[in-house]
């Protein structure tokens, strides 16, 4: 009876197979032969053609997001337009991918600006420790998740395309950080 | 003298015309068995599957046929040319070519021959000859293991394939698919599939291995040798290895409607007999192969031969014995 119970010399199993009593070996001859095990299987497969559907369609849906979300990055200004960044130099310092340069010199009025702030996307982790470190909340990280380069530099940010995530997101941003104001 | 010729080419026209007529929804079933394939799976995993080209998707395979047809035929550097075009096409003649004898009812049959059976036996045991010679040609190790996996595999599984459709014969005595069906008249009690079910059962699963399906699917374990035999091939060349494993499919699922199911009979006799019940039938039992496509794991290769020479062999030639017998009693009404 062993040709359908599976004990063959191939068998890693055989030496505990011997070890079953011979209702053991009966029970599991029968089990086999019923194809038993592989009707349950079929069973619960045939139970998942039946349920839910869990695929999320992106672009019509979308999971939810947190505002904490840290997506594309975005350089802010105060509401009179002044932009916000002082060229601190904070997040280049505390950036462990090393992903963002900054130069800076002084303007007319006597204050410090950038004159350079780029973020290589490509080596970005998105940890977000430059927006942590920024002291005027200048430099965000925003829930937009979908954008893409075309050529070789495209993800490279320049201090001009970070502005303008900004500006376009600005309420977006401000709704965001007030949300979480009370948690910082 | 014009006169013969003519008849002649009238009566070749009409048979092209009905080898079309087979051929070319054969070709479609192909092209929608692998969208409900991919349908069937992704529902029994959760997913949705393809739902974007068309309707519900429905324009996938024919966004997929048009795919491969773009695509680059690439031939292995020190291939073997000719047997590398020669192998699709010697995989996918024969499983066309079955459908020559395949009754569709009472009068729909391209060739009514009186030895059907064993003519659909042996072009099916055609086609292991394109897998090793498609692996062979590749000139690479994995496609040459791939084809080695598959054939011996095919072979086997011939064996119980083929004990089985003894049991049939026994019932039916005959080898006319036509009268196998005819033999099973009278609504579903007197389906062959009833006396001879371990058989029907060992057929089916006979059928997967056969096929190259999952869960027999070593010759493309995926894990261990990548596609098997047609690891090289790509497009046209990939395809047609493609359609010919899916229009295997279908041909054995037809072949297990016709000769256990009863075919087009209708299972209960008050509603008319139709080709429709046959399609039915098919369509069930090719559901079964996507089910267990979803549900099984891959057989270990050891399994897989076990599972032929040990399990089904002894247990075909048992129950055609026990059949046999039983033709010798008085309840051989049972078993026609």
């Amino acid at each position: 009876m062993d040709f359908i119970c599976g004990f063959d010399d191939a068998n890693p199993l055989q030496g505990y197979v011997s070890l079953m009593s011979f209702k053991q070996k009966l029970i599991s001859f029968f089990k086999g032969l019923s194809l038993y095990e592989l009707i349950i299987g079929l069973g619960l497969t045939g139970r998942y053609f039946f349920a839910r559907k869990i695929t999320i369609q992106y672009p019509e849906e979308q999971t939810p997001q947190s505002p904490r979300f840290r997506g594309l990055h975005a350089l802010r200004r105060y509401p009179n337009g002044e932009e916000r960044c002082i060229a601190c130099k904070l997040c280049e310092a505390v950036c462990p991918a090393m992903a963002i340069t900054i130069e800076s010199e002084l303007r007319e009025d006597n204050t410090r600006r950038t004159t350079r702030y780029d973020i290589d996307l490509t080596k970005c982790i998105f940890c977000g420790f430059c927006e942590e470190s920024c002291p005027v909340d200048s430099i965000v990280e925003t829930r937009i998740l979908d954008y893409h380069g075309e050529e070789r530099g495209d993800l490279l940010y320049t201090k001009e395309m970070l502005l303008e995530v900004g500006d376009k997101y600005e309420k977006m941003i401000a709704a965001d950080r007030a949300k979480e104001s009370k948690y910082r | 003298m014009t006169e013969g010729w003519f008849n002649i080419f009238t009566e070749a026209l009409w048979i092209l015309l009905k080898i079309a007529a087979i051929v070319l929804p054969l070709f479609l079933s192909v092209a929608y068995l692998t969208y409900f394939e991919r349908k069937v799976i992704g529902f029994m995993q959760s997913r949705i599957g393809p739902n974007r080209v068309g309707y519900f998707g429905l324009l996938q395979p024919i966004a997929d046929a048009f795919k491969l047809m773009f695509k680059e035929i690439i031939t292995p550097t020190e291939s073997s040319r000719l047997l590398f075009f020669i192998a699709p096409i010697l995989t996918i003649a024969p499983a066309f070519a079955a459908w020559a004898v395949i009754p569709f009812n009472a009068e729909l049959v391209l060739a009514d021959i009186n030895a059907g059976l064993l003519y659909v036996l042996a072009m099916t045991s055609v086609a292991v000859y394109g897998v090793i010679i498609a692996g062979w040609a590749s000139n690479s190790k994995y496609a040459f293991l791939g084809s080695l996996r598959s054939a011996a595999q095919i072979v086997s599984y011939e064996i119980a394939m083929g004990f089985t459709l003894v049991g049939v014969l026994m019932c039916a005595n005959s080898l006319n698919l036509g009268n196998i069906v005819a033999g099973q008249q009278g609504g579903m009690g007197q389906w062959y599939v009833w006396p001879l079910f371990p058989l029907f059962i060992i057929y089916f699963i006979s059928a997967v291995a056969e096929t190259n399906r999952a869960p027999f699917d070593v010759a493309e374990g995926e894990s261990e040798i990548v596609a098997g035999f047609h690891v090289e091939y790509s497009g046209m060349a990939f395809a047609v290895f493609f359609l010919a494993e899916y229009a295997n499919m279908i041909l054995v699922s037809m072949l297990a409607a016709l000769m256990f199911l009863g075919g087009w009979l209708s299972p209960v006799t008050f509603l008319p007999d139709s080709i429709l019940w046959l399609f039915a039938k098919v369509a069930f039992l090719l559901f079964f192969f996507l089910w267990f496509r979803a549900t099984f794991p891959r057989y270990r290769y050891d399994q897989i031969m076990r599972l032929g020479w040990k399990v089904f062999i002894p247990l075909t030639l048992v129950w055609i014995l026990f059949v046999g017998l039983m033709m010798q009693t008085p309840y051989k009404d049972m078993f026609h």
